[in-house]
């Protein structure tokens, strides 16, 4: 996979991943032209297109578009539920996901992508040792959050 | 209310956050964003240490203003701070800060390497997977430089825990595609290989990514890994007891893991154990078999992990090409999908059986669904689906079936989408010209294809016609009556004036018996168009009537009294005017005789591959392939080839059919060494830098005066590769000059010797190890001798032919061999291409084999021009607005041998920060690939 992008209807990113190098304005620019192509598409096309040199898998959750890049020897059909599975594992941890949940809490989205897919191909592909991974690490931070509660920080 | 649900109480960023989101306006988000960035900046500058927490916030919040698409110039180094906390809320977001924005900026690499470096060797799972996402996602050069040793062994250690192998294999995987150079495996290779063997099932998913990739770059070393991946699959395919718990998905076993275990047997042919042979065919066809079962679930998951598996399952069959049954049941079962009502399973389908159709077990079975096919290019409402349609016609389509598929696809060009019609109008030329059984058929085809879709009918298509119909007599008066008619429609698109005024021109005279196609009224018709015609076409109509005073004396008065008129005469466009002066003076003074000599009938263009064919012939990967009949040949010839090899398959052989022949080796005197003989070179374009001057200032070298008599010199060799004059060889007795041209496949080589020294070279010989031929025995004191080498390239190669000089100075005998700077890329043609026709060719062009990729140094300054230079020096064209990144350099080619052309992709991506280069190469042969990615490579 080259990239995942996250979007809404309204076309703002909401979270971008990138699995090549590409500098800044390369990605802000790929991300608007996708992101373009895709809103432009009606309701019950299909979920790949070809676009550049890429193939591009898609899917719409909700308010948000989940949109993948993918190499050409790649499976869009096992793409499309990586994203499905991504979105179970955000639905799963913050309890019926809505776009607000990915707004303020993106840095969590990207753990959890990280748990799921590394370097663009699926890592861990069972929920339960992902959640357990993520919920592992919200358990230091609550036990750090506790602590911190006990001797707050110097104002 | 912000729907914090799971938050660690950064309140600041919460509030943050929603005032964002409250601004009504651009503005009003940019005044508040860069309020806040100047609250960080003094939070970070204050006298006063923040603590973790803070700090934590606030590079949240810069994470956060730069993915709105805003640019963040500071906080890097309180970001790598955080590294080395030893909370893990705050490494977290460490590392996901540098994880997003390292690239922008790389001075701290050192220290963030330091930071990964400690976690790495924290033996701290948690810790541990966080700087190998964070090396993953990173994936620069410094980082495999410096870890690049520590992942293969904590892959492999007995006592990693299974998460960190997983991180460990695939940031891996991600090294290797950024830097392979610096991701030995040697000595791991068999225990990662092992893996697949591995109980936890998330390892096995992560292992087979990276086996695939190292497999698909060093497949040898890679093989025991087949019949493990056999053995994995064939557990998880065919065992229905076995429960793989949280690796079900929606009723389908490890789907994710089977598809790569599917892909990674794509790396290879098809076991030669006949055990293991047959338990993949096993798997396979339970795969298939499972397809046809009622689904256990209704929902879309299932029947997309399902398939997932099947479609992969097809591309191994298709990849493995050699069982027929397997073939045949795909090709049906991908049948019923053409009907589906999943817009996503139709369009797979029909992608997958263009691949289908070039195979000769499943040719005729695709033939089969036309009728379905032409109808999903009339009912589907998505452009993409309707695309793969046409794909797959042009992919089914033979002798038997191309009159209909032609048809159709010309009235599917009626309402096609603009973005698509360019190529469907390659497509139906190609075909009517290949399956024309009779020629009135093509005629009417190319004419309907211009009147249809006259503006996307290049120039290869209209050439193409003229020349089939002026090789053709049978088909001549059929044309002129044709475009004839074609003409009088009212408005006509001007590549129908060309053709008509091209073909009236040579054969209006086969129609002109009939009055309602008199010479007046033809002359009438052509010229009732001129005004309303580009320059170009006008210059081509002039000609015409030229042509028709030969033909037609008749009309000879009307049209010099056309060529006399003043918007003729004093036209302002000088090509025009100046034929109108000539043609009118020609027809003034020269006899009938020599009228008719001058402007005979064209004589016939000399057979050759159609130049549309070689456009699409680029492409080929299946389905675009034209027709699987090709496709069939040319892997029968491909299989010959390989038996003559290895029937009498010496490296010479090799060297002496491939390389070069001297068909001619003339030897004269020439006044002086590089003296402007022969042509200008063909290669290059405008060099407005020489890159090369340095090799012609390169001194007289080599002090041994006498190389040991089986030397080889191949100092020089590597100046030639991207260009074609210059000092080949030099030492304190003889320089050898080079001035090379090449024109297609055949090439000629002017060498010339200079004697440096005062005294006579006796019995000088130089021969090619090719060809033998006895030279003139002497070259005087000082004087320069000249020989001629003809060339000409029957096939891809790689040695280089070698010149072996021979000659007495004084008493000692003289000899040595120089290796000859004839390389596979002097037969490039440049091809220029738009970027839409680029990219879909290297597209096509995407088979693992096809391409060959390499990241090497820079062994010289990075300077953009020369690195132009070079690259077209090379000899592709340099394409311009091609590659959305303009730092990188796109080029194209076709590779001239006697027996075929071989259309080259190339893309050299420099990285100027870590004077690197990347080079990818694609052609349609392997071998071409690989030989043109070692010349270039060895450039910058």
């Amino acid at each position: 996979m080259r990239f995942m992008l996250l979007f809404s209807r309204q076309g703002k990113l909401r979270l971008q991943k990138w699995y090549v190098p590409l500098g800044d304005q390369e990605k802000r620019r790929l991300g608007r032209e996708l992101v373009q192509t895709i809103l432009g598409r009606k309701a019950k096309m299909c979920s790949f297109l070809e676009w550049r040199d890429l193939k591009v898998v898609y899917k719409r959750y909700a308010s948000l578009y989940f949109c993948c890049a993918i190499e050409e020897q790649d499976n869009e059909l096992i793409t499309l539920e990586v994203i499905h599975r991504y979105v179970e594992l955000l639905d799963k941890y913050f309890g019926s996901v809505c776009e607000l949940d990915i707004i303020f809490n993106f840095e969590k989205a990207y753990f959890i992508l990280d748990e799921f897919l590394l370097g663009g191909e699926a890592q861990e592909t069972s929920k339960k040792s992902v959640l357990k991974a993520i919920e592992q690490a919200d358990q230091l931070q609550e036990n750090i959050d506790f602590q911190m509660r006990l001797f707050p920080a110097p104002s | 209310m912000p729907a914090v649900s799971k938050g660690d109480g950064m309140r600041g960023l919460a509030v943050f956050i929603s005032d964002i989101r409250n601004c009504k306006s651009k503005e009003a988000e940019i005044k508040r964003i860069n309020k806040e960035l100047a609250n960080i900046r003094s939070k970070f500058k204050g006298d006063k240490a923040l603590d973790g927490y803070s700090k934590k916030k606030y590079v949240c919040k810069l994470l956060f203003i730069f993915l709105l698409g805003h640019d963040i110039d500071f906080g890097h180094m309180e970001a790598v701070n955080l590294l080395s906390s030893n909370k893990y809320t705050e490494k977290q977001i460490g590392y996901l800060f540098i994880s997003v924005l390292v690239n922008s900026n790389s001075d701290l690499i050192r220290l963030i390497n330091n930071g990964i470096k400690n976690d790495l060797a924290s033996r701290n799972p948690t810790h541990m997977n966080l700087s190998l996402h964070c090396i993953a996602n990173v994936g620069s050069r410094e980082m495999a430089e410096a870890f690049a040793a520590d992942i293969p062994r904590i892959l492999v250690a007995g006592d990693t825990m299974d998460s960190v192998k997983q991180s460990a294999a695939l940031c891996l995987l991600r090294l290797n595609r950024t830097s392979p150079d610096l991701v030995p495996m040697g000595e791991w290779t068999a225990r990662v290989v092992h893996l697949l063997n591995d109980q936890h099932l998330g390892v096995v998913t992560s292992a087979t990514s990276l086996i695939t990739t190292l497999a698909q770059k060093s497949p040898d070393d890679f093989k025991t890994s087949v019949s493990l991946a056999i053995a994995r699959l064939s557990r998880i395919v065919t065992s229905a007891s076995i429960d793989l718990q949280d690796y079900t998905y929606y009723f389908v076993a490890a789907p994710w893991l089977s598809v790569k275990l599917l892909r990674l047997l794509q790396c290879y042919p098809p076991p030669e154990d006949g055990a293991l042979r047959g338990r993949l065919t096993e798997c396979l066809e339970t795969i298939l078999n499972k397809a046809q079962e009622p689904p256990k679930s209704k929902k879309v998951q299932h029947s997309n992990a399902k398939n997932a598996v099947l479609f992969e399952a097809i591309a191994l069959i298709i990849h493995h090409d050699s069982e027929p049954t397997l073939l045949v049941r795909a090709c049906n079962q991908l049948g019923q999908f053409l009907q589906h009502r999943e817009t996503n399973l139709r369009y797979l389908a029909l992608e997958s059986m263009c691949t289908l159709a070039s195979s000769e077990f499943s040719h005729e079975a695709v033939k089969t669904h036309i009728d379905t096919v032409i109808n999903a290019l009339k009912t589907e409402r998505d452009v993409s689906v309707r695309q793969r349609a046409v794909d797959l016609l042009y992919a089914m389509c033979d002798r038997s079936n191309a009159k209909q598929i032609v048809a159709e696809m010309l009235s599917y060009l009626e309402t096609a989408d603009y973005s698509i019609r360019e190529e469907i109008v390659l497509k139906v030329a190609v075909l009517a010209e290949k399956y024309a059984v009779d020629y009135t058929w093509y005629v009417d085809t190319i004419l309907n294809l211009i009147r249809v879709a006259g503006d996307q009918v290049s120039e290869e298509v209209w050439y193409r016609v003229i020349q089939i119909v002026i090789n053709r007599d049978d088909v001549q008066g059929y044309a002129a009556k044709t475009v004839f008619e074609a003409l009088q429609a009212p408005a006509c698109h001007e590549n129908l004036v060309k053709v008509g005024g091209y073909i009236l021109g040579e054969f209006g005279n086969l129609i002109a018996g009939d009055s309602r196609s008199s010479p007046l009224v033809q002359f009438k018709l052509l010229h009732s168009k001129f005004h309303l015609c580009s320059v170009p076409t006008r210059a081509l109509l002039l000609s015409a009537y030229i042509k028709f005073i030969n033909l037609f004396p008749e009309v000879k008065a009307t049209i010099q009294e056309v060529l006399r008129s003043d918007s003729q005469l004093r036209n302002a466009d000088v090509e025009l005017q100046q034929r109108a002066v000539e043609y009118l003076r020609l027809s003034t003074i020269a006899s009938t005789d020599i009228l008719a000599t001058v402007l005979e009938e064209m004589p016939p263009f000399p057979e050759r591959e159609s130049s549309i064919l070689a456009k699409l012939k680029r492409r080929k990967s299946p389905g675009n392939q034209p027709g699987a009949e090709e496709a069939r040949q040319e892997r029968e010839r491909e299989r010959e080839r390989e038996r003559e090899r290895s029937l009498n398959g010496s490296a010479e052989h090799k060297e002496g059919g491939a390389a070069a022949a001297a068909a001619k080796t003339s030897l004269y005197p020439s006044a002086d060494l590089l003296g402007p003989t022969g042509p200008p070179p063909s290669t290059g374009g405008s060099l407005l830098v020489d890159v090369f001057s340095d090799s012609l200032q390169a001194g007289p070298a080599p002090l041994d005066l006498a190389p040991p008599n089986t030397s080889v010199s191949e100092d020089n060799f590597s100046r030639f590769i991207c260009k074609n004059n210059g000092v080949l060889f030099e030492n304190q007795l003889l320089q050898i000059g080079l001035k090379s041209e090449y024109r297609q496949n055949l090439g000629r080589i002017y060498v010339f010797f200079g004697n440096k020294t005062s005294t006579q070279f006796l019995d000088f010989s130089s021969t090619l190890n090719v060809h033998t031929k006895p030279a003139d025995p002497t070259i005087d004191a000082g004087a320069q001798l000249q020989q001629i080498l003809n060339i000409e390239c029957l096939e891809d190669f790689t040695p280089a032919p070698v010149l072996d000089i021979q000659f007495r100075y004084g008493g000692t005998l003289q000899n040595f061999g120089v290796m000859l700077p004839v390389m596979l890329n002097k037969f490039f043609q440049p091809t220029e291409m738009e970027a839409q026709d680029f990219f879909q060719r290297w597209k096509q062009l995407g088979a693992p084999q096809q391409e060959v990729q390499k990241i090497f140094k820079a062994k010289h300054p990075m300077d953009t021009e020369v690195t132009k230079a070079k690259i077209m020096g090379f000899g592709t064209a340099l394409l311009d607005g091609v590659d959305p990144n303009p730092t990188n350099f796109v080029g194209a080619g076709v590779i001239h041998t006697k027996n075929t052309q071989v259309g080259c992709l190339l893309r050299l991506e420099p990285n100027t920060q870590a004077q690197m280069y990347r080079l990818t190469l694609r052609t349609s042969r392997d071998t071409v690939s690989q030989r043109l990615s070692d010349l270039l490579s060895e450039q910058f």
